[in-house]
C-alpha cells in the first residue's frame, strides 16, 4: 500500500514538472515558430539558440511590480489566477501516460487516478476553468476585463456543449468513460481518428476554443479590447494566466491524442516482440510525440489565420458544430446498431 | 479608371467548400509551413552588419588636413545651410603658436551638432567650402539622456592618429 502511495506522489511530482516543462518550452517553440513562419529568427540571445529564453522570461515576470488595482476586489482577483492555473494543472490526472510498467515485480500504472468516468472528470475541471478567467475579469473592475471575460465564458460554454456532442458519440461506440479503457480499446494502430473522423475534427475546433487559441481568441483579443480579461494584471499573476493557457494547451493535446489519436498505442507495438517494460517507454515516447505534434498545430494555426468575428464565433458554435455533432451521434448510433443486429429481427 | 489590378467584386455566394473554411484554413496553412523552411530576412545585429550604401549618410566627422590641423574655419555655412537647424558655431581667433591646431586664422571654439535634430541630408558637407565636414558611415549611438546626443568637438573631430576614411563620400562629391 505504502508502496502504491510512494509510486503515485512520484508519479504527480513528475508529471506537474513534465507539464510546467512543457509549458514553459511551449512559450519559447510558440515565439520560434512564429518567428520561422514570418521570415525571422525568433528569441536566440539567452543561450544557445535562445533555449534559456523561458527562465529569463520567468525571472522578469517575477521581478515586475505587482499592482493590484484599487478598485478592485482584491481576495477574487487574488484567486482568479490561482483557479485559472490549478484547474489547468488538475486535468493531467486522468491521463494515461502510458501502459503498465512492470518494477521489480510491482505492476506500475502510468496514470495518476483511474477514474472510471476520466472524460467527465476533464470535462468538469476545464467547466471549473472558466470561473478563473470569469472571476479575474470581473474583479478587475475595469470594463475591457469584463468584456474579455464575458466573451470567454459564453465562447466555453457554447463550446463545450458540441465538445460534449462530439464525446458523445466516441463514448458510445468504445462504451466507456475511462480514459485508461478507451487508451487499451486502441491497441497498435486501431485508433479512434479512424471510426469518428468527423467527431474529431469537432472535438479539435472545440479544443481551440476552450483554449482560447487563434482563432477563438476573442477573450483576450488585443485589438479591441486591450488585453481582454488579463488588462488589469501584472507580474506573476499575469503569468499564472498566460502559464495556464500553455498547461490549457499541453493538457488538451494530450487528451485529443488520447481519445482519437491511440494515447500510448503506436502500430506493431505488440508484433516487435519486445519486453514489456520497452513497449511501455515507447509507448510513453510515442504519445509525448503525438502531443508535441498537437501542440505544434495549436500554434501553426495561430500563425496562420485571423481571429473569427463575435458573431461568427456564435454562428459557428451554435448553428454548425452542434448540429453537425448530433448528425456525427446519430450516424454512430445507427452504424452501432447494425453491428449488434438491432434491425434484424 | 480601370487597370489591370483592378478586381471586380462578386457578391456570389460561397460554395459549400468556401463556407466550411476548412480548405482554405488548410491553403493558409501549406503557406506558413512552406515559410518555415524560408531563408531569413533577420540580420543578426551587432554580430553581423548590413553592408552600407556607398552614399549612407551617418554620424559627422570634421576632418584635419596632412598635418594634424582642423580644417574648419568656423565660417558657418554648414549652419545656415542646416535644414533642420542642428549645427551651433563659435568662432574664436586663432593665437600665436597655435598653427599646427587650426589651419587658417579663424577656428571654431565649439562646434556642436544635435542629433536629435540632425536629419542627415548632408546638405552641411555640401555647404563646406573647407572640406571639413563629412558624413560618414558610422552608426550614432543610442542614449538615455537628450543631452547626450549634442555633439561637440570631443566626438566629432578625427582623433590625428585615428583618421576617418571619406574617400568614398569625396569620390561621389565629383
Amino acid at each position: 500500500m505504502t508502496l502504491v502511495l510512494i509510486f503515485k506522489i512520484a508519479l504527480v511530482l513528475i508529471i506537474l514538472l513534465i507539464t510546467l516543462g512543457i509549458a514553459a518550452y511551449s512559450t519559447y517553440a510558440e515565439r520560434k515558430i512564429a518567428a520561422f513562419m514570418q521570415d525571422r529568427i525568433g528569441p536566440d540571445r539567452a543561450g544557445p539558440f535562445g533555449l534559456l529564453q523561458p527562465i529569463a522570461d520567468g525571472v522578469k515576470m517575477f521581478m515586475k511590480e505587482e499592482i493590484i488595482p484599487q478598485v478592485s476586489n482584491k481576495w477574487l482577483f487574488i484567486l482568479g489566477p490561482c483557479i485559472a492555473m490549478m484547474t489547468a494543472c488538475m486535468t493531467s490526472a486522468v491521463i494515461p501516460w502510458g501502459p503498465d510498467v512492470n518494477i521489480y515485480g510491482n505492476v506500475v500504472s502510468l496514470q495518476v487516478a483511474d477514474v472510471n468516468i476520466g472524460v467527465l472528470y476533464v470535462f468538469g475541471i476545464v467547466s471549473i476553468g472558466v470561473y478563473g478567467i470569469m472571476i479575474g475579469g470581473w474583479a478587475s473592475n475595469n470594463k475591457y476585463s469584463l468584456l474579455g471575460a464575458i466573451r470567454a465564458s459564453s465562447q466555453m460554454i457554447s463550446y463545450e456543449i458540441a465538445m460534449g456532442l462530439a464525446i458523445i458519440a466516441l463514448v458510445m461506440m468504445t462504451g466507456t468513460l475511462s480514459l485508461r479503457e478507451i487508451s487499451a480499446q486502441q491497441a497498435g494502430a486501431n485508433w479512434n481518428i479512424l471510426y469518428q473522423p468527423l467527431g474529431f475534427l469537432i472535438f479539435l475546433v472545440c479544443a481551440f476554443a476552450e483554449c482560447n487559441r487563434t482563432p477563438f481568441d476573442l477573450p483576450e483579443c488585443e485589438t479591441e479590447l486591450v488585453g481582454g480579461y488579463h488588462t488589469e494584471y501584472s507580474s506573476m499573476k499575469l503569468g499564472f494566466y498566460l502559464f495556464a493557457e500553455y498547461i490549457n494547451m499541453f493538457i488538451s493535446s494530450a487528451v485529443i491524442s488520447t481519445l482519437y489519436f491511440g494515447g500510448y498505442n503506436f502500430p506493431f507495438m505488440n508484433d516487435l516482440g519486445l519486453a514489456p517494460n520497452v513497449v511501455a517507454i515507447l509507448g510513453v515516447v510515442a504519445l509525448f510525440l503525438k502531443v508535441m505534434f498537437f501542440i505544434f498545430l495549436f500554434m501553426w494555426v495561430r500563425w496562420t489565420i485571423p481571429r473569427f468575428r463575435y458573431d461568427q464565433l456564435m454562428n459557428l458554435g451554435w448553428k454548425s458544430l452542434i448540429p453537425l455533432a448530433m448528425f456525427n451521434i446519430i450516424v454512430t448510433g445507427i452504424v452501432i446498431a447494425f453491428r449488434y443486429g438491432w434491425f434484424n429481427a | 479608371m480601370l487597370t489591370n489590378r483592378a478586381k471586380v467584386l462578386e457578391n456570389k455566394k460561397m460554395n459549400f467548400w468556401e463556407r466550411i473554411y476548412l480548405p482554405a484554413i488548410l491553403k493558409g496553412m501549406a503557406i506558413t509551413f512552406s515559410h518555415l523552411f524560408k531563408k531569413k530576412a533577420t540580420v543578426k545585429y551587432p554580430e553581423v552588419k548590413r553592408e552600407f550604401s556607398n552614399n549612407y549618410r551617418g554620424m559627422h566627422v570634421l576632418k584635419r588636413d596632412e598635418k594634424g590641423a582642423e580644417r574648419c574655419t568656423a565660417c558657418g555655412l554648414c549652419a545656415v545651410a542646416c535644414p533642420a537647424e542642428a549645427i551651433t558655431i563659435v568662432a574664436g581667433e586663432r593665437k600665436a603658436g597655435e598653427e599646427h591646431l587650426y589651419r587658417e586664422e579663424k577656428y571654431a571654439i565649439s562646434y556642436d551638432i544635435n542629433m536629435l535634430r540632425c536629419i542627415f541630408c548632408g546638405l552641411c558637407e555640401e555647404a563646406c567650402p573647407k572640406e571639413a565636414v563629412y558624413l560618414t558611415d558610422r552608426i550614432t549611438p543610442a542614449d538615455y539622456e537628450r543631452q547626450g546626443f549634442i555633439y561637440g568637438k570631443d566626438i566629432l573631430v578625427e582623433p590625428i592618429d585615428q583618421r576617418i576614411d571619406v574617400s568614398k563620400r569625396k569620390e561621389l562629391a565629383q
